[in-house]
């Protein structure tokens, strides 16, 4: 036995992996031959864009796989006997597979907020987790558990067993899946996207976490991402799918130093990362052809002249709050006393005309909130927005009647989802048309012709406009919400984490498009995002926001390199670059969050007595900080990365 | 450096491995194109819908039943009101092919009846020599047609001077079957008026109070938590009993109608109501207010049709309770009275124990009614599905 295990073999080793799926006229082949392998101790990472079947490889190791699933190929998994298991041969759902679920494998979901059952504590499912395989005393699993908890870094476990899992949050509760995963000791654990619905600065700490539980335990890891710069931080082998074909696979530093396949050589330069790299040109994977941007300048009704930069800005936001109250139950006709949550709290910030003012911050930072104060879709509680075109001033947040309509067609919103932000029951043509019928804009054949512009100034052709939005792709759809927003030739856009729900190869069309509108049209842009690297790509300006508070903003060269708020300097540090020579700050990924702001120097905290400002460093770079505190308490500027 | 094989042999150094495999960045992926580019949402249902057998099968089967309100004195052989005083309590004539081992082509025999003076009541009896041939597109009964227009014309009549009673008679010597034909004109139709109504009231109130929410949405909850506590049964006889005597059966149809949409219209103001919600959170609601829509346009461009699939779904499932409750009203008594006939009319005549011991094909009228309310809740059932074509 011992001798077998010094012997050098794979914990995990797919071979010809075939997942096709009956559909009405043929099939779907998700995994076409895919082939791979997991060594003992190591993290292999999984690399693809959605629909390149990298998830359901993952779950058909596990045999999770849709029932209808047609399954072939060999999945061999080493259980410390002389031969390996081939996993595929075992029963569907039969005792042998579910003894080595949970207990040799473990697997780690996506969405940390559904893959808890909120009925039962975190304890109670870590321990069933736990006694499904070993047989144990409560008192002894919970033990157990406890020690497993602390591992993973909460720091009272006895607590957190006892509380449920809305209890905790995103990032919590995802340590909590890491620990119910790793609960039995598996030798192998299936992570399918285990970070990408949180953080950046969860999201490092959990990386933290993956990587100390394989130093510690030789726990291996098959890591299934689309994120690059995760997996130069954490992999030591990569297997790259594409349509259900392995297009390359290597040892880490060797794929990201000499990358052959067009395939992922072209994913690799769609990424906007951060640094000077990252604001070349991206070389988007499929080029659209759009040309009729020109044309679209032409037939807009305002004269561009008009759009000239000048001095005054084009919006600003003075001392700008917005509170939630929190929803009560329905039937309480008496108004309760919950506190309401600010969203948003006492920002100021100019945004000028023709530039692109990037905002950034975590989930609850509020920045989404601004971005629907900007399009009126609420109303501020206190402060004044004001839109100064050069003819008229408008305080966006008090506009009725007659002024509203006309900022309506100003002011735009870019969606995030681009399914759910057009309508599945309209023709594209009638998606993009509309706005111009509720203003009654120009006659019917003008309103066609200028639909007709749109779509060619989208890369689309002009027989899209008799499609409905279902026979789009993602990007495609996304591209047709863009021309929605143009459609009334806005001189104001704002887009709302545009390219979050997109892959990477499509993100680098949607940015260069906007690029190019936005020289052409001569718009301004306010651009909210959570990724780092794609603000510095598309940005002249950066503002970062903290828990309803603009911490800090400034040009972006000086953002991203000299960057003087700590909560700034921590989220650009929690990025991932994806490149295996420039690795995370690990240790510093450990110090959670929740406690940060204690280990801040003292001029930045936010001390209730203390007032606070925005201090001016000079170059359009201010900070907050303490009243008192002088701009030479500071920490030295530093460039970071 | 590349290998055709990814993988090293068990536990080897990886090599660095590059597929032979062409990358064609404009390649579309596969499955992409099924052909439907250009469907409508109308066009995804159809297709989803026909997917759904059972469902297209009660679909065809319920249209053939309504059209056939149309024509139903033609489709009957005799008059709603026509009796044959020789023939009370017939049993159902078997219709025969062969007689003497020859075929004849369809025909019933003529039936004898003495009284049995021991039990009581009349025995039929077949007589194997009277062959009554039924005639096709026959002169028959006269009768006017929608009330209007004299005719005559039959889809099939009895032999000249012969009888056909498919389905028997009852106590007044009336043909079950003609009965249950002109009985379906005012079930069937019933449920329809009634799901209208109640349909109308579901989607204005339920529409207003999910649109606008507030004090109106919380009035329009409590109300409809409380008709929904009140037993169905006794209110319905207190809303019946409100119905005049005096008033003409067709006011009374009409009473019914109003009745039942009355009473149901609370289920489809939730589902309304709670689709409303749903799709107010859609972004392209907040992109159309954004663009300066008004409330109105919103609601009919955006709203309405997003809920229109799903209504028109619920509702084909709320028609078969409109049935039944019309036969349960009319069965106890409280509904429609004669000589308007329906299939709870024709049910009222069954209710002793004697009769569906001694006549039970009395009963057939209830096989119409579970006929098509499962129809109705196949297709409900598929529409549903149907509804959401996305998926």
């Amino acid at each position: 036995m011992d001798s077998l295990q010094n012997q050098p073999h794979d914990l995990l080793r797919v071979e010809g992996l075939k997942v096709a799926f009956p559909l009405l006229r043929g099939e779907l082949t998700a995994v076409d031959g895919a082939s791979l392998r997991v060594l003992p101790g190591k993290i292999t990472a999984l690399v693809g864009e959605s629909g390149s079947g990298k998830s359901m490889t993952g779950q058909t190791i596990m045999g999770l796989q849709p029932v209808q699933a047609m399954v072939s190929g060999r999945v061999l998994f080493d259980i410390g006997k002389a031969e390996p298991l081939d996993l595929l041969g075992l029963p569907r759902d039969g005792r042998m597979i579910r003894a080595i679920r949970g207990d040799r494998i473990g697997m780690i979901f996506q969405e940390p907020m559904t893959s808890f059952s909120p009925l039962h504590t975190i304890g109670n499912q870590l321990s069933e987790a736990l006694r499904l395989h070993r047989p144990m005393s409560r008192s002894e699993a919970r033990e157990r558990c406890e020690t497993m908890l602390a591992r993973v870094g909460f720091p009272h476990p006895g607590r957190v067993f006892d509380l449920y899992p809305f209890e905790l949050s995103g990032g919590m509760r995802q340590r909590a899946m890491i620990a119910m995963a790793a609960i039995c000791g598996p030798s192998l654990l299936i992570a399918d996207e285990p970070t990408t619905a949180l953080d950046v600065t969860i999201q490092a700490q959990i990386l933290a976490l993956i990587r100390d539980l394989q130093q510690e335990r030789g726990l291996a890891v098959l890591l299934i991402t689309h994120d690059l710069g995760v997996v130069a931080n954490l992999a030591d082998e990569i297997v790259v799918m594409h349509r259900g074909q392995v297009m390359e696979a290597g040892p880490t530093a060797e794929i990201f130093r000499n990358p052959q396949h067009p395939y992922l050589r072209g994913l690799m330069q769609a990424v906007p990362v951060l640094g000077a790299k990252g604001r070349v040109r991206l070389r988007p994977l499929r080029e659209i052809p759009a040309q009729g941007i020109l044309e679209l300048a032409r037939m807009s009704q305002q004269p561009v002249a008009m759009r000239a930069p000048g001095a005054r800005p084009l919006v600003s936001l003075r001392d700008v709050t917005k509170a939630f109250l929190p929803r009560h139950q329905s039937w309480s006709l008496i108004s309760s006393n919950a506190e309401p949550v600010t969203a948003v709290d006492g920002v100021s910030l100019d945004i000028f005309r023709g530039e692109c003012l990037g905002l950034v911050g975590e989930s609850g930072s509020g920045k989404t909130t601004v971005g629907k104060l900007l399009v009126r879709a609420l109303q501020p509680d206190s402060g004044s927005i004001i839109f100064d075109d050069g003819h008229d001033v408008v305080d966006i947040g008090e506009a009725e009647g007659k002024a509203l309509d006309a900022l309506r067609t100003r002011i735009q919103l870019i969606f995030q989802d681009p399914v759910s932000s057009l309508s599945p029951r309209m023709t594209v043509g009638n998606i993009l048309s509309e706005p111009l019928d509720v203003h009654r804009r120009g006659t019917p054949a003008h309103r066609r012709q200028l639909v007709m512009a749109l779509l060619r100034a989208i890369g689309l052709s002009e027989g899209a406009a008799s499609r409905f939005p279902h026979s789009f792709s993602g990007g495609q759809r996304q591209r047709i919400g863009i021309a929605r927003a143009l459609a009334l030739a806005p001189e104001f856009i704002i887009c709302d984490e545009v390219v979050s729900a997109l892959d990477v190869s499509v993100q680098a069309q949607i940015l260069n498009l906007l690029k190019d509108l936005q020289k052409e049209l001569h718009l301004t842009y306010m651009f909210i995002s959570h990724d780092l690297g794609v603000v510095n790509y598309m940005a002249d300006r950066i503002a970062v926001m903290w828990r309803g508070k603009l911490v800090e903003i400034g040009p972006r060269d000086l953002i991203m390199e000299a960057p003087v708020h700590p909560y700034t300097r921590a989220l650009l540090a929690a990025v991932p670059v994806p490149d295996p020579s420039r690795p995370l700050d690990i240790a510093a990924a450990r110090t959670p969050t929740a406690k940060a702001e204690a280990h801040w120097p003292a001029a930045f905290r936010e001390v209730r007595g203390q007032p606070v400002r925005m201090a001016d460093l000079g170059g359009g770079h201010l900070v907050r900080m303490q009243v008192l505190a002088e701009p030479h308490d500071l920490p030295s500027r530093r460039v970071v990365g | 450096m590349s290998t055709p094989n990814p993988l090293p042999p068990p536990g080897a150094e990886l090599t660095h491995y590059v597929s032979p495999a062409p990358f064609d960045p404009m390649a579309e992926p596969a499955g992409a194109t099924t052909g439907l580019e250009n469907a409508s949402q109308l066009r995804l249902m159809w297709i989803k819908f026909k997917r759904h057998r059972v469902a297209l099968i009660s679909g065809v089967f319920l249209l053939l039943f309504y059209a056939s309100l149309l024509i139903t004195e033609f489709l009957a052989p005799y008059r709603l009101d026509t009796r044959n005083l020789d023939f009370i309590y017939a049993p159902p004539q078997r219709v025969r092919l062969f007689h003497d081992g020859s075929f004849v082509g369809p025909f019933v025999y003529g039936q004898t009846m003495h009284l049995d003076m021991t039990e009581l009541r009349r025995i039929y009896t077949d007589d194997p020599t009277n062959v009554q041939r039924l005639r096709f597109f026959c002169r028959g009964e006269s009768y006017m047609f929608w009330n209007l227009v004299p005719a005559d014309l039959h889809l099939f009549c009895p032999a000249e001077g012969g009888r056909v009673n498919l389905l028997g008679t009852d106590r007044l010597g009336r043909d079950v079957f003609s009965r249950i034909l002109h009985g379906a004109r005012i079930s069937l139709t019933i449920g329809l008026l009634g799901t209208l109504v109640s349909f109308t009231l579901g989607i204005v109130i339920g529409g207003i109070a999910g649109y606008r929410g507030g004090w109106f949405d919380h009035g329009m909850q409590r109300m409809i938590e409380v008709i929904q506590s009140i037993p169905s049964i006794p209110l319905w006889m207190t809303l019946a009993a409100i119905i005049p005597l005096s008033w003409s059966p067709i006011l009374v149809y009409l009473g019914i109608t109003v009745i039942l949409g009355m009473l149901d219209w609370t289920g489809q103001a939730r589902a309304v109501r709670s689709k409303l919600f749903a799709l107010r959170e859609e972004d392209y609601v907040l992109a159309a207010e954004l663009m300066g829509a008004k409330s109105s346009r919103i609601i009919s461009r955006h709203l309405i049709p997003g809920v229109m699939s799903h209504l028109i779904a619920s509702a084909s499932l709320s028609v078969p309770g409109m049935i039944l409750g019309e036969t349960a009203l009319t069965f106890l008594g409280l509904g429609l009275r004669p000589p308007v006939t329906s299939w709870g009319i024709l049910l009222t005549e069954t209710r002793g124990v004697n009769i569906v011991a001694l006549y039970p094909w009395l009963l057939w009228p209830m096989a119409p009614v579970i006929l098509v309310i499962l129809a109705f809740n196949f297709l409900g059932d598929g529409l549903r599905d149907a509804a959401d074509p996305y998926r």
